[in-house]
């Protein structure tokens, strides 16, 4: 089922949680809502589980307007960061609720949910744990829990608030890859929130980036990481080394240094503010003392451990109207660092091999 | 709340002995001790056994008796029925007012919370004088009642609105803590799930609140049997027909009938200590699972 999202607008008092937000879910997709905390994304959630009511907007479920569909009937499974286990209900029960309290009617037999329960419970690998009580089990395995109760009123949709906020790093990395082989099974268009960038660039097909009430890019993974449209996605996904300065022609000033960049001449105005941005891997270090392109640097810290070396530094030129240092991160091959012999304090130069310009929004 | 804390202060007591930055000398430790188990003998422990030991006095014989006085048996069945009206409404009263406080904002609920202390705060024969100047003959609607031809005043109902009165905060007390703590995800998910108001309420909300309500209902319990001073006011005490077990107990000592007296008063004792005993079980019952609260 699709989701879509149509000029969504929520306050909450005189903050502005959601603005005008328009977005498209694509069937069977599983998307990741990113970014820091407060943009918004978790209202965005509630606001198409029907948690919560937006002040104008509409949410479009399948196609049909489902703005005025009580949460009870939109049919969509939802977990929480928390997981909101019922914590007087054993695993089972928990699983078996969802259908338990269906109308009459429409509620399977006792058999049926017998075996539909255990059936889901096989599934998030939880079978053998089923008279348990919520309390006796861990982190990730209660997330589970949470997922095949979401999934036991065989919803629509399946939208996660930050499903694994609040697991440590090991047990987060372990779900996110089980969470990925579920959904290529199920199938079902899910949503997930997240603040984790290496979360959502590693999940999901599709990331709607976020900020302040405002959607600032949607795009699959490689696309927002390689090309990102606006300079808070520069600097949310990922390292970033910064460049104030101002345009001559096709070269960026920073300081004393200038810096070759590859923008539309009609895209960025000569003598206009700017900010540049280039990823770590994209700076080379230059030792030649005799160089002159490029920005001086002093080298602070060589971080070497795993495939590749991280090196911190300086600029030696502080910027003119603070006198902190700027710093900078390069991330190196293990081989090219050796080959270029860097010690603590040296001088050395920074030149990017590719940089990204934004005009500054106010000089 | 009062439940779910004493398992952590028995963890801390524990911690802060073995502790040496926060033991205590030996001498200091028993100069304490010392001090409250000679204040627990003396305030606490002596008045419950001088009313058992005043009330067999004169024997068995003459306990029965005096419990069996037909104004005696008539102070307990008004007792019995006055509970058994009190109790359930205030059960009913203080759900709605701990849900409505915990789960919703709205306007004034700092003032609700503040009200519904009020009657801890006030003196009972305020809260009894209360009933009298609204439905006494003088009162307010003491006129209106007269031609209708309803008793409220020293009558039963003025008992059991007294009662009601007085016995309100226990069960909204008890459960806005508890509530609060326990948050709306729970319930949240339930509704997701497809689970109308009654469902929620039964299958989720209450079996969360179950122990915090039976230990708010049995203070409220003992409190209703136990009040004196709300109740004498608009009782009018007519023997048989308004006098509770407490003014029963009153009325006797003042005829200098003692061993009555003490023996309707062990009645009020065996109460309390029947309440008390209820009260350690739930509180040990929801200790045992008070991990499940708190881990969740």
């Amino acid at each position: 089922m699709s989701i879509q999202v149509a000029n969504i607008h929520k306050t909450f008092g005189s903050f502005v949680a959601l603005d005008q937000v328009s977005l498209d879910f694509p069937t069977g997709a599983l998307t990741a809502l990113l970014g820091p905390s407060g943009c918004g994304k978790t209202t965005l959630l509630r606001i198409i589980a029907g948690l919560e009511t937006a002040d104008s907007g509409q949410v479009i479920l399948a196609g049909e307007d489902a703005s005025d569909t009580h949460v009870r009937q939109r049919r969509v499974g939802f977990v929480f960061q928390h997981y909101a286990l019922f914590r007087h209900m054993t695993v089972f029960e928990n699983v078996a609720f969802g259908l338990r309290v269906k109308p009459r009617r429409e509620r399977p037999k006792e058999a049926e949910i017998r075996q539909r329960v255990h059936r889901l419970l096989d599934l998030v690998q939880l079978d053998p744990l089923a008279n348990r009580f919520p309390s006796q089990l861990s982190g990730g395995q209660r997330q589970r829990v949470a997922l095949a109760r979401a999934l036991a009123v065989e919803p629509k949709v399946l939208l996660l608030d930050e499903p694994f906020g609040a697991l440590d790093a090991q047990v987060r990395k372990e779900l996110r890859r089980w969470l990925r082989r579920l959904h290529d099974e199920l199938h079902i268009t899910s949503l997930f929130v997240t603040h984790d960038q290496e979360e959502a660039l590693e999940v999901a097909d599709q990331v709607v980036l976020m900020n302040r009430g405002r959607v600032e890019q949607v795009g699959t993974p490689n696309a927002v990481y390689e090309q990102p449209a606006t300079p808070f996605v520069y600097g949310f996904l990922g390292a970033v080394n910064t460049f104030h300065g101002r345009i001559e022609g096709a070269h960026l000033r920073v300081g004393e240094a200038t810096l070759a960049h590859s923008e539309d001449q009609g895209e960025v105005a000569s003598g206009a503010q700017a900010v540049a941005f280039a990823r770590p891997h994209e700076l080379t270090i230059i030792t030649d003392p005799g160089h002159d392109a490029g920005i001086a640097a002093s080298v602070v810290r060589i971080l070497s451990f795993g495939a590749s070396t991280r090196v911190e530094l300086d600029s030696l030129t502080p910027a003119s109207d603070s006198e902190l240092p700027i710093h900078y991160e390069v991330m190196l091959p293990r081989d090219q660092i050796q080959a270029l012999k860097l010690v603590e304090g040296q001088r050395v130069r920074l030149v990017p091999s590719r940089i990204r310009i934004f005009q500054s929004q106010a000089a | 709340m009062a439940v779910a804390g004493v398992l952590h202060a028995r963890v801390d007591a524990r911690r802060y002995q073995t502790n040496a930055a926060t033991r205590e000398s030996p001498w200091v430790k028993r100069l304490i001790l010392g001090l409250a188990l000679a204040f627990f003998a003396l305030f606490l422990l002596m008045p419950l056994i001088a009313v058992f030991a005043e009330a067999f006095r004169k024997g068995w014989f003459t306990y029965v008796t005096a419990l069996s006085d037909p104004d005696a048996l008539a102070a307990v069945r008004l007792t019995l029925l006055i509970a058994a009206i009190a109790v359930p409404l205030n059960l009913v009263f203080g759900v709605a007012a701990a849900w409505a406080i915990a789960k919703f904002e709205f306007r004034g609920k700092r003032f609700l919370t503040t009200l519904i202390d009020l009657p801890f705060s006030v003196s009972p024969v305020i809260a009894g004088l209360i009933f009298v100047l609204l439905f006494g003959a003088q009162g307010w609607f003491g006129e209106w009642l007269f031609e209708h031809d309803v008793k409220i005043v020293f009558a039963v109902p003025g008992l059991v609105l007294a009662t009601i009165f007085v016995t309100f905060p226990f069960v909204a007390r008890e459960l806005i803590p508890l509530m609060e703590a326990q948050g709306r995800e729970e319930e949240e998910a339930a509704v997701v799930l497809g689970a109308n108001g009654f469902q929620l309420f039964w299958r989720v909300t209450l079996p969360n609140i179950k122990w915090g309500l039976l230990y708010g209902v049995i203070l409220c319990n003992a409190r209703a049997m136990g009040e004196f001073g709300a109740v004498s006011v608009v009782s009018g005490h007519i023997r048989g027909q308004t006098n509770t077990l407490p003014l029963h107990v009153e009325i006797l000592y003042n005829e200098y009938n003692f061993s009555a007296a003490f023996a309707v008063a062990s009645l009020l004792a065996l109460l309390a200590m029947v309440t008390l005993g209820l009260k350690s079980f739930i509180e040990w019952k929801a200790n045992r699972n008070a991990p499940t609260v708190g881990a969740i």
